[in-house]
């Protein structure tokens, strides 16, 4: 499987998660974000990070980059799309995702592990985790609260389009566990096609006991399935 | 041409921001505060002399990029 992780000026994980897909023996590629053409990519992923260290919005600046009409156009052809922490911001002000990420309630960049449950365990980034499975996995993000209106909160219930929810460690969402001030403990999201996953946690620091643990492989490993 | 353009949070939605610049005014004494909403302010000059055409350039660049139009208004005034 092939895979193109693209950087940005202050991205800071694209790197990790190069790491991660080497591992998991995708074959991947690191794009510069001035490139205006994309090798073909069967996994396209936005990283974390601090991109145009974070001015006007988070991600405002990267969404409107040369190398995201190429991102766009794979994505509406049904490639599968990452985003991770900054990328999930990158992703929302692309439009490829609604709703957007605000300041995390408390005011406080928060970098710690938390709790998440996999909400849907049926689409192509989840299939090898269990349906309500908790994962411990890094949170590193200073605009983590994710916010939408009405409409599409009534979209994402129906249509099954939550990925992750924040939870406690025997898996109950309650607003303790929640970390940022995410509306309905949100963590990630798909977007109606289920091709595009937006996520604040990271799941490519946790592939490797040695240094975390081993809950963010079968994200990978699902791709892979 | 010359143009203010102000950026604020839409009603509905949480500044957490604002909360904390007004409780701190509150606690120095500043008791008839009622509420505090933080925003963005952009000073921006165009060359075109026609103002409609010039206004509508600026409300553009506030659609395509200055602006989310999920969580934030916007008011675009000539300075």
């Amino acid at each position: 499987m092939k895979s193109s992780v693209i950087v940005f000026p202050g991205s800071n994980c694209d790197r990790d998660v190069g790491v991660a897909l080497e591992k998991m023996q995708f074959k991947n590629q690191m794009i510069w974000h001035k490139e205006t053409k994309l090798p073909k990519s069967d996994l396209i992923v936005v990283p974390g990070g601090f991109s145009y260290g974070d001015y006007l919005r988070s991600g405002a600046i990267a969404g409107k980059s040369l190398i995201i009409d190429e991102v766009i156009k794979a994505a509406n052809d049904g490639c599968l799309v990452l985003g991770i922490c900054n990328g999930f911001q990158i992703l929302t002000e692309t439009g490829l995702l609604k709703g957007t990420l605000l300041r995390n309630k408390n005011l406080k960049f928060v970098n710690k592990d938390v709790q998440i449950k996999v909400m849907n365990n049926e689409t192509r980034f989840s299939n090898k985790y269990k349906k309500d499975q908790v994962l411990k996995i890094n949170i590193a993000h200073n605009e983590g609260n994710f916010f939408t209106d009405s409409n599409h909160l009534e979209e994402l219930d129906k249509d099954n389009l939550i990925a992750f929810k924040y939870c406690d460690e025997i898996g109950d969402i309650n607003g303790t566990a929640n970390p940022n001030g995410s509306i309905k403990n949100i963590a990630g999201i798909y977007n109606s096609k289920k091709n595009i996953l937006g996520m604040m946690p990271h799941p490519e620091r946790m592939v490797d006991n040695l240094i975390s643990n081993t809950d963010g492989i079968n994200l990978f490993s699902s791709l892979l399935n | 041409m010359k143009f203010s353009i102000t950026v604020t949070l839409k009603k509905d939605v949480l500044d957490p921001q604002g909360k904390v610049v007004q409780n701190t005014l509150v606690n120095l004494g500043m008791n008839n505060l009622k509420n505090i909403r933080q925003g963005k302010y952009f000073e921006i000059e165009v060359e075109e002399k026609n103002q409609n055409s010039a206004e509508k350039y600026v409300d553009e660049m506030c659609k395509k990029l200055l602006v989310n139009l999920i969580i934030e208004d916007y008011k675009i005034n000539i300075i």
